[in-house]
This record gives C-alpha cells, sequence and structure tokens, in this order.
C-alpha cells in the first residue's frame, strides 16, 4: 500500500502510537515516486538525504516518549516555489535553476513542527503562471489518471504527486486557482485559505496581493489537518491576519443541517455537462442532509478573469524585477549591466512569464494605467461586493472548479487567451481574498475526475470545510486518487 | 487606442522590463498581447463610476516590530547563491558609462 493510499492521518496516528516508523513511511514514500515519476515528473528535486534524517528524528522522539505532532512522520511533497534549505527552489525557471534559499520558509517550518518529512520539491509552471504545468522549464507534468493529459497548474505537481499515491499531502499556492484547478483535475482535495491566514514568508512572490499557499490530500479531513499545522499569524509576513486560523477539522462532522448553500447560476453555463451536472449533484447531496439550497446570480464574478490578467501580470512585472542577474540565480555575461540584465532574464525566463512581464510593465505604464490597471482594481470592487451581495443570504457558495475535466497535453499551448480560460471560476475568490476549495466529485468525461467547489467569505473555512465534508460524504468513490498506473488513454 | 500593440510598442515595453527580445519575437508578442488586451477590453466598458479601486482584499497596515537587532541571514550564505561575488559584496559588470 501506498503512503497516500493509507491516509495522512491514519499513518500520524500509526507513527505516534509506535506502531509503524516515520523511516519506514518515508522509504515506501520513496520507493512510489521511483516507482511513477519516470513517468510523471511530478518533483523537480528530492530532499531524500534530509527527509530521512526527519524521519529518524521522529522516531527518536516517539522512542523516547515525546509526541512529534499531529503530522508525525507524514510525507509532504512542496511546490517548487517555497523556499527550502534542504532542496533547490527553482520555480522551474532556469532563472533559478539550481538555487538553494538560504532560509526556510513559515510552512515548512510549520510542517517540521508538527512531525510531517518533507520529501520534495515538485513541478510547477513557471513562477506559477499557467494552468497545465506544461510552462515549466524541467517539463511538463503528466495527470497519473491519463497520461495523456494535463494535471492542470499551476500546482500540477503537488496534484499529481498525491493523485499518484507518491504522498499523501502537498502543499501548493492558488493566486487564481493554481491549487483548486489542478486538484480538480486530478481527483484530489485542494483548498486555498483566506488570504493572510498562511504566512507568505518563504513563497516566491507572484502576485502578492493574491498569492495564498495550501493543501492538497486525498480527503477533506487531511486537507483540515494539514491547513491547521501551516496556518497561523507569522510576524515575518505584513499581510499575515492577526484572527486565530479557523479550527476546521472539529466542524467535519456537524452535517448540512440548517446551512444556506447557494450555487453559482453565472458559471453553469460556461461549464461543460459534466462539470454542471456534478455541481448539480453536490447541491442535492447537501439539500439531502438539510441545507437549504438556492441559485444566486452573480454576474460581476464573470468579470474577474479580465480583471485579474490585468493585476496578476501587474504585480508579477513588479515582483519579477529581482531576477536581474545580480543576487541568485543565473546571469549571462556581458560588458555593461543594462546588457546583463536584459540578456539574463532573455535566457532565464520562458515565453509565458515574458509575455506576463509585458503585459504587467504596459498595464503599468505611464498613460495606460488608469484605463488598465485602477480600472481593472475597480472590477476588483465589484467582485468583492457580487460575494458580499450573495453572502448575506448563505453560507457558501457552490461552483464548478474547471470549465471542464483535464485537456489533452498541448490542446492549448499555442494560444494563451484559450489557457486562461481554465480558471474563470477560481479566480474571484483570489481577488475577493476569499477561500475556496475543489472536492472531487463525480466522473467525467473519459472516465476523468470532477471537482465541485465550495466558496466561502473570509474567514469562512467552518462553513466551507463543514459543506465539503458533506458534499464529499455524496461523492463518487472512483473519482477520488490515488489512482493506479495506467497510462495513457 | 483600441488595445492593439504594434511591433514597435513591444519592443519598447520589453526594454522597460529588461528583456531582450528579436524582432521576430517582438512580432509573436504584439499578436498574442494585443489579443489578450482585446479579451481583457471588457473591462475598460464596464460602468465603475464612483467603484473605488480595491489594491488588496483587505485594509493594510503598516507593521512594525522592535527596533531592535536581531539576527538576519549569514552573509557568505546568501552571497553563496550569487552568480557572482567578490570581497563579501555581489559583483557586476560595469554600471556607470564611462571606459575603463
Amino acid at each position: 500500500m501506498t503512503p497516500a493510499a493509507s491516509g495522512a492521518l491514519a499513518l500520524a496516528a500509526q507513527v505516534r502510537a509506535g506502531e509503524r516508523s516515520a523511516a519506514s513511511v518515508l522509504e515506501e514514500s520513496l520507493a512510489a515516486i521511483r516507482g511513477r515519476d519516470p513517468e510523471l515528473h511530478c518533483f523537480n528535486a528530492l530532499a531524500d538525504a534530509h527527509a530521512r534524517e526527519r524521519a529518524d528524528e521522529v522516531d527518536r522522539l516517539v522512542a523516547s516518549g515525546t509526541d512529534p505532532g499531529p503530522l508525525a512522520g507524514v510525507p509532504v511533497a512542496l511546490k517548487d516555489n517555497i523556499c527550502t534549505r534542504s532542496a533547490p527552489t527553482t520555480c522551474s525557471s532556469r532563472i533559478l535553476a539550481g538555487w538553494t534559499p538560504p532560509y526556510d520558509a513559515t510552512v515548512v517550518s510549520r510542517l517540521a513542527a508538527a512531525g510531517a518529512v518533507v520529501v520534495g520539491k515538485t513541478n510547477l509552471d513557471e513562477f506559477a503562471m499557467g494552468s497545465s504545468t506544461e510552462n515549466s522549464a524541467t517539463g511538463p507534468t503528466r495527470n497519473p489518471w491519463d497520461t495523456g493529459r494535463v494535471p492542470g497548474g499551476s500546482s500540477g505537481g503537488s496534484a499529481a504527486a498525491v493523485a499518484a499515491g507518491m504522498v499523501p499531502v502537498a502543499l501548493g499556492s492558488d493566486t487564481g486557482g493554481s491549487i483548486r484547478q489542478p486538484a480538480a483535475l486530478c481527483g484530489v482535495v485542494g483548498v486555498k485559505p483566506t488570504y493572510g491566514v498562511v504566512s507568505r514568508y518563504g513563497l516566491v512572490a507572484f502576485a502578492s496581493s493574491l498569492d495564498q499557499i495550501g493543501p492538497l490530500a486525498t480527503t477533506v479531513a487531511e486537507a483540515a489537518a494539514v491547513l491547521e499545522a501551516i496556518a497561523g499569524h507569522d510576524d515575518r509576513d505584513s499581510t499575515s491576519l492577526e484572527q486565530a486560523a479557523p479550527r476546521c477539522s472539529e466542524v467535519l462532522d456537524d452535517g448540512a443541517r440548517g446551512l444556506r448553500v447557494g450555487v453559482v447560476a453565472d458559471f453553469l453555463a460556461d461549464a461543460s455537462p459534466d462539470c454542471t451536472g456534478a455541481v448539480r449533484a453536490a447541491a442535492d447531496v447537501l439539500a439531502g442532509h438539510g441545507a437549504s439550497v438556492e441559485e444566486v446570480a452573480l454576474p460581476e464574478l464573470l468579470h474577474g478573469l479580465s480583471a485579474y490578467y490585468l493585476i496578476a501580470p501587474a504585480e508579477a512585472s513588479s515582483n519579477l524585477a529581482r531576477y536581474d542577474g545580480v543576487r541568485y540565480g543565473l546571469r549571462v555575461d556581458a560588458p555593461d549591466v543594462e546588457t546583463m540584465n536584459g540578456r539574463t532574464r532573455a535566457a532565464g525566463f520562458g515565453p509565458e512569464v515574458k509575455r506576463r512581464v509585458m503585459l504587467g510593465t504596459y498595464v503599468l505604464s505611464a498613460g495606460y494605467y488608469d484605463a488598465y490597471y485602477a480600472q481593472a482594481q475597480r472590477v476588483r470592487t465589484l467582485v468583492a461586493r457580487a460575494f458580499a451581495r450573495a453572502y448575506a443570504g448563505v453560507d457558501v457558495l457552490l461552483a464548478p472548479t474547471t470549465p471542464s475535466v483535464a485537456f489533452p497535453l498541448g490542446s492549448k499551448t499555442s494560444d494563451p487567451l484559450e489557457m486562461y480560460l481554465a480558471d474563470l471560476f477560481t479566480i474571484p475568490s483570489n481577488l475577493a481574498g476569499h477561500p475556496a476549495m475543489s472536492v472531487p466529485f463525480a466522473l467525467g468525461e473519459g472516465g476523468m475526475p470532477v471537482g465541485v467547489q465550495v466558496l466561502a467569505p473570509a474567514l469562512g473555512e467552518r462553513a466551507m470545510f463543514r459543506a465539503a465534508a458533506v458534499v464529499e460524504s455524496g461523492a463518487d468513490p472512483r473519482a477520488r486518487g490515488p489512482v493506479p498506473a495506467r497510462g495513457a488513454r | 487606442m483600441s488595445g492593439q500593440l504594434s511591433t514597435e510598442e513591444v519592443a519598447h515595453i520589453a526594454r522597460l522590463a529588461r528583456l531582450e527580445i528579436t524582432e521576430e519575437e517582438s512580432a509573436t508578442y504584439a499578436g498574442q498581447l494585443s489579443a489578450i488586451l482585446e479579451h481583457v477590453d471588457a473591462v475598460r466598458r464596464l460602468d465603475t463610476a464612483g467603484v473605488p479601486p480595491t489594491s488588496h482584499a483587505f485594509e493594510l497596515r503598516n507593521v512594525l516590530r522592535a527596533d531592535e537587532p536581531r539576527p538576519c541571514l549569514e552573509r557568505d550564505e546568501v552571497l553563496a547563491g550569487a552568480p557572482r561575488a567578490e570581497d563579501g559584496r555581489f559583483l557586476v559588470p560595469r554600471i556607470l558609462g564611462e571606459e575603463p
């Protein structure tokens, strides 16, 4: 049995009770990675030496009668834009190839404090810009359900690693859907917490007002446990919320009685029949458990995509200015510094990163700032107001996570705009700073998994997890990873 | 301005963004960026009169810590990640315009 098949919580319970060693759990995880990663390419790097030290440490704690923590011995994979001293952090970019950060991200320290063992760094679209994990300097990740299809992105390596049973849980980052979309496409649970609930210290910045770290797991309960381990205020992130992080594990058995659920009607028209059908069926499950369900009209949310593709590139063009060939990563030598900057960035960034940096530079430039960037920020307000209107009457919203199931590799790479549409339903929550999560629910076209998205207002994680647990209880169990190896179909 | 970018404009933006690109790339990006701008142009037509802009989901405030010395990153460890370093500093090519 692979570590993911056992489940993170069962593994932690066994390790804490001394019934299994963290070292043996780790070796199982590493064996699963060795077995399937040559085909799937979920990992950019393994931190196996460091992981073995960590696992031994966990086992020593157990032997000495000390509790290593709620995630004792649980192997965790980290998206390769989360800084680790134990392994290079490359963002799947040539410009950071081989760079090992001089510090750990806050989430890395928190995972260690909870007893978890980081096994390695997962592939992503370069600097988290993309929806398929094809924009990677290390090559694409493949979907374990069908290796001819993409895993989604940008946290595609993390989603695929969990779906393939290499690790029971992983962390990703979500700027416009980069945790939820690959989770949906790989049949796993993916959570984007409220902005500020999880520290961004050590997360390589893409669009700072939108980025948030969150868990991917095979079950809602495991995702809740990981979120609780990494959440909480951090002095080293000035946007970290002061409030205590929501305790989500304790509401998972509360059921849906009295819960008010809104179905986002505007999204249903833009999704494929299998994705729309899953949302309606999930709504029926909630209603069957005593929730009230109504359709809500939120047409403003559909403008989120356009606002996002102005705001995120603008922030990215500023954040990525730091890759100038001076302090880290690649340098292409030139006689003067400006030419060195230009050649380094030309050689180091891939086409999608260049597109977004130029788009962002353009919309922030004199003469276009008001027409594009400031206008997009006003639309961001309209999106937040639409959500506020909805949440005056409901506790959570239900929507498709994605417009379709996982698409074939290469099918959207020639048209950037087509790829951007994959994030249509996930972006509004980032613009508003709200939590949202994807739960695997049904099988759709080609036998591929379909996710249902549960959205909640800021710090509404408890209601969100409560609804998600009920949705999960009514889901088709075949739609959930881990999946056995079965190649391309 | 209807969201159509010329090859010359793209070359100018690339210079601002410190990206060396070829003429051929400028033409490709001009087409792609124009298509993206055309799509997001819907945003410009929305009536937002009286709507304040949102730069951040929650209100930001200045966060200060006590002004006391505390350990920072080790210099040598930081410089180890740099492409070139010398005498405890980052080494860069000539910045000022005079001949060497």
